[in-house]
């Protein structure tokens, strides 16, 4: 297992969102996250990529497995596409960024302006940066907004290629990936709101 | 860590950076106190070291928030939190970056501008000295005030509110010594205590600055 999840309770804005969450993933495995708007897709995501604390459980995996892929690519707009990419490489040790190029097809955009990117192509650059982290686990949060067809195509078979080599990836998605892939519906795991609590809340809002 | 320093250096001279901004005003607040006191050279001797101090340390703020805020809202600052750097080495790069684009900048022009509020030939050594001492602490301090306020809307002025108060010593030992120096009276202990508000500072709020960084990210 590289990464395993033991009854995980996570909260957004002091609000629990999800509680006994269990799962585990192998490698060369793609576990779909579903659920609706709000259900904490995102929450769960960024407390196994460790940028939040859990309320409780525990979660399993080797130091330095995780890279995160969030809502947001990362990007500075006044460095070109190659310098961003660069920087990333250069954080995470690794010097060559030529596979991430040709994965998401923007090598021959590497030298402009990432302001002057459309929203896809800046995507595809987020999720290059991916390939660049070295690390087995991928953590990604709706990797395909704004990608057209073709995109989302470059970027199932980059996580194909990615699983074959022995990584894994936990990705929330609302579409159709194509993917050979395990679906963990996340709105099973909602956790019962404190009535009483919301309301006395709500009275001071 | 170097990585991180050098895109930093590089957002700030690329078009939108900032850079010079601070030493523009600096430059500014400089020229004004003549117009404001009048052009009596005693008098103005006698504020030259305070003026030039409280012109660098505003300049110094006026970039502060930018140190985490940028990073935060295009979302890098959560990958550099999963990134395998730790955060007090991201903490201090950014601090180390807003140095050399701004610290570094002001003192340099500082004995130029000591012209300008007529100081006494002795102090300009004195002045260079504690701007170089001095400013990596404000940078320091600065960076652990954004580091608190990063993702809160109109973050920036309540910064000031909160580092403008830490910067106090650093600007009493700072100015202290470029006064007794232009007096040519002994400077060692008024040095010794910037020097060493320095080597506190950047010492220790690294851990505090990330400390800061990982509770706004949750």
């Amino acid at each position: 297992m590289v990464l395993s999840v033991h009854d995980l309770a996570c909260a957004r804005g002091g609000l629990p969102v999800l509680q006994a969450v269990s799962f585990a993933l192998a490698p060369g495995e793609v576990l779909l996250l579903r659920g609706p708007n709000g259900i904490g897709k995102t929450t769960l995501l960024r407390t196994i990529a460790g940028l939040q604390p859990p309320l409780a459980g525990r979660i399993d995996a080797a130091p330095d497995a995780i890279a995160y892929g969030a809502h947001a690519d990362g990007l500075k707009s006044q460095l070109t596409v190659a310098e961003n990419l660069e920087f990333w490489a250069g954080i995470y040790g690794n010097g060559d960024i030529a596979p991430a190029f040709a994965a998401f097809d923007i090598g021959p955009l590497k030298d402009r302006l990432a302001q002057n990117l459309s929203a896809g192509q800046k995507r595809r650059l987020g999720l290059a940066r991916l390939l660049v982290t070295g690390r087995p686990v991928w953590a990604l949060d709706e990797p395909t907004v704004s990608l057209d067809k073709a995109s989302v195509a470059l970027f199932a078979a980059a996580v194909g290629a990615h699983c074959a080599a022995g990584g894994a990836a936990l990705i929330a998605t609302h579409i159709d990936l194509g993917l050979k892939a395990r679906e963990l519906d996340v709105s099973a795991f909602r956790a019962a709101a404190p009535k009483g609590e919301a309301a006395f809340d709500e009275a001071f809002l | 860590m170097i990585r991180l320093f050098s895109r930093d250096l590089r957002l700030a001279v690329r078009a939108g950076g900032g850079f010079g901004l601070g030493l523009a005003f600096f430059l500014i607040v400089t020229v004004l106190v003549p117009f404001g006191v009048g052009p009596d050279n005693a008098t103005l001797r006698a504020i030259a070291p305070g003026i030039l101090w409280v012109g660098a340390l505003l300049a110094c703020l006026l970039s502060l928030d930018r140190i985490f805020q940028l990073d935060f809202e295009d979302g890098s600052l959560d990958l550099l939190a999963t990134a395998p750097i730790p955060l007090e080495g991201v903490v201090l790069a950014k601090a180390a970056a807003h140095w050399v684009t701004t610290g570094l900048p002001l003192t340099l022009a500082a004995p130029v501008l000591g012209l300008l509020l007529n100081l006494a030939p002795q102090g300009y050594v004195w002045l260079t000295l504690t701007l170089a001492l001095g400013t990596p602490a404000l940078s320091m301090i600065g960076a652990f005030g954004a580091a608190l306020t990063v993702g809160l809307k109109r973050g920036g002025l309540l910064l000031s509110l909160l580092v403008l108060p830490l910067y106090v010593p650093t600007l009493i030992f700072g100015a202290e010594t470029v006064r007794r120096g232009a007096q040519a009276l002994d400077t060692e202990t008024p040095l010794l205590l910037l020097a060493g508000i320095t080597l506190g500072a950047v010492a220790l709020l690294p851990f505090a600055a990330a400390a800061a960084l990982r509770i706004n990210l949750r």
